[in-house]
């Protein structure tokens, strides 16, 4: 029990840790730049027709109230952070006067469904069928997986997911490319709205799952085929064990311990992909919204999206963190 | 000794040749805009909405430009771009992972916890956020810069872990005897073993800048006057060039693109390959 602790803290502190830097960075980037928030809005504001000085005062006022902008550097910083803690970021400008947090709150659900479904998909696919392309080296079928694998892994989220677009979208368009559901269909808890939410899901779950299949993939047959030569594993073959049970229990048991510790290590970067992922196909999830914020110039909601985002990931990496000890079970005993 | 390598490599890996026939194909489109007939930022130097034929070889577009010269231009942008990247992230990679292979205890327990924080961060809402602050003045230099001080992360753990290894052989031991402080152990006696592994990373890395600079610059948050393939491809967009059925100006610079991940990728994997003891014994058993 109390290695367990132990590697507990240790995940715990790194959670902090992440949190702590991630923010600094989104903190700094606002910061350090010469660009001043509060002068690009009432710039922006004041682009059409003429404004008076005085309202002009008053607006620069509130808006560096608004972005907590006020004192010095210090003040500043720890006004963030305390927003931050809070998850308050003021009222959204682009959508005025809705704030910050129900905007993230209304679109992480569908990044965290979308997330959650393709990274199962493709971890537990990529695993299995890298596990017996790994095992079985010498069938024709897997050698022809290895290939395609091979040549998807390196092509980025972005380009797969544009690909796939133009493939359903204009060459032979049998999918929606756009939204999360139907549009002007109302969210219930009904088949044809549950059926239109899967048809919707379809491409952005599908263009997920490919680019991230080939890493996991090639690293399961790398592992596996490396495996293979131990000697426990040529006694089982010489006691007669089953095949199947020397590749499920023997090998791909512990090949999968690196695979978690590197679901952990690659979430940021799935993340990453995935809303991007949205944003192509006009998924409602955190991408869409902050590619949209951009373009209307939206200060707090780019702000709160990023700190979010940072937070969101950092859990994640801890929820797989925590079930890590079940699988290795060396983790439980020392220490 | 490293043409051997190389001669090595090419003869017994199919895939490493593979990657340097597509790169040499690449590197040639780029070194083609060095002869271009139009300078890169002019537009209707030709008639718009061509069709791939002799000549224009890859068409035109809307806003009268030839696509194949101006491939030629984002192409080299784009893979000077991952250059610059992978250049500065690797020094930043060397330091902290012979650092904190060589040191051990507190120092690599510092820098470790720092250098995972830069694995999980997801980073690009911090770009996005990064040029929403920077708008106008985001360049293409800056960009490259920024992504180069995230990006180092994850191959710095790779440097470490073979660091480590090197600290426990004996020459470290005599190099520190007959007097060599740290920095000269650790340039001169490390670093030649550690370089095959940042030559492969190095590879990886530029895809994954490349990958990045694409999309940031697809959406349109870079700056969208110095050509590269995203830029490009951000500009068909503008021109709802898929719609319009000019679909040449999008399908030659993802192709293009394409090419060059995989070529890189090729080559990573068959050096990787080349370097792992494991896969080199059963490469002589055989």
């Amino acid at each position: 029990m109390r290695g367990y602790s132990i590697y507990l803290l240790g995940r715990l502190s790194q959670f902090v840790l992440v949190v702590f830097i991630g923010i600094n960075i989104a903190f700094i980037v606002t910061h350090a730049t010469p660009i001043d928030p509060v002068e690009q809005s009432i710039a922006a504001a004041t682009q059409f027709g003429s404004t008076n000085p005085e309202a002009v005062a008053l607006m620069r006022q509130s808006l560096k109230e608004l972005y907590g902008l006020q004192g010095g550097l210090w003040d500043q910083y720890v006004t963030f952070w305390k927003r931050v803690s809070v998850g308050d970021f003021g009222p959204s400008l682009s959508a005025f006067p809705t704030p910050v947090r129900v905007l993230i709150a209304r679109a992480l659900p569908w990044t965290v469904g979308l997330l959650l479904v393709s990274t199962v998909i493709s971890w537990i696919l990529g695993n299995l069928l890298g596990g017996l392309a790994g095992y079985y080296r010498n069938n024709k079928v897997l050698w022809l997986a290895g290939i395609v694998a091979m040549a998807f892994h390196p092509i980025p989220y972005y380009i797969v997911a544009f690909v796939l677009l133009i493939l359903f979208g204009f060459v032979w368009p049998v999918l929606p490319i756009s939204g999360g559901f139907t549009m002007n269909m109302k969210p219930a808890f009904e088949l044809t709205f549950i059926a239109s939410l899967f048809k919707h899901s379809i491409l952005p779950v599908l263009s997920l799952v490919l680019a991230g299949l080939g890493g996991w993939f090639m690293g399961m047959r790398s592992l596996v085929s490396n495996i293979v030569t131990e000697d426990y594993v040529t006694y089982a073959e010489l006691g007669g064990v089953d095949s199947r049970r020397i590749l499920a229990s023997y090998v791909m048991r512990n090949a999968l311990v690196p695979q978690v510790t590197g679901l952990a290590m690659s979430l940021g970067a799935i993340f990453t992909g995935a809303i991007i992922t949205e944003q192509v196909f006009g998924y409602p999830g955190l991408g869409t919204l902050l590619v949209s914020a951009v373009h209307a110039g939206d200060y707090s909601l780019v702000l709160g999206i990023t700190s979010v985002s940072v937070v969101a990931v950092s859990v994640a990496v801890l929820a797989v963190d925590l079930f890590y000890p079940f699988l290795d079970p060396r983790v439980r005993t020392t220490g | 000794m490293m043409f051997t390598i190389f001669r090595d490599l090419f003869r017994s890996r199919g895939a490493f040749a593979a990657g340097v026939v597509l790169l040499a194909f690449v590197l040639l489109i780029a070194a083609a805009s060095l002869v271009s007939p139009y300078p890169p930022n002019d537009s209707f130097v030709v008639a718009p909405d061509l069709a791939p034929s002799w000549p224009p070889v890859l068409g035109t577009t809307s806003r009268g430009q030839d696509v194949f010269w101006q491939l030629t231009f984002a192409i080299r942008n784009t893979l000077l771009f991952g250059f610059i990247v992978a250049l500065v992230s690797r020094i930043i990679a060397l330091v902290v992972g012979l650092v904190s292979g060589y040191a051990g205890g507190f120092t690599d327990r510092v820098l470790m916890s720092i250098n995972d924080t830069f694995i999980v961060i997801p980073l690009f809402p911090i770009l996005v956020l990064f040029y929403f602050v920077m708008r106008e003045r985001m360049s293409w230099t800056l960009l490259a810069l920024a992504m180069a001080c995230l990006g180092w992360a994850y191959d710095a753990r790779l440097i470490r872990s073979l660091a480590m290894s090197l600290r426990t052989r004996e020459f470290t031991d005599t190099a520190l005897f007959s007097g060599m402080n740290t920095r000269q152990i650790l340039t001169q006696e490390h670093m030649p073993y550690v370089l095959p592994i940042v030559f492969s990373t190095t590879m990886n890395n530029i895809n994954w800048s490349i990958g990045l600079e694409v999309t940031l610059s697809v959406l349109g948050f870079t700056d969208i006057n110095t050509p590269t393939i995203g830029v490009m491809i951000y500009w068909a967009n503008q021109h709802t060039a898929m719609v319009a059925g000019i679909w040449w100006w999008i399908f030659f610079p993802v192709l293009l693109v394409v090419i060059t991940f995989i070529g890189l990728f090729l080559l990573a994997v068959s050096m990787n390959e080349y370097i792992d003891p494991r896969s080199r014994l059963s490469r002589v058993a055989t």
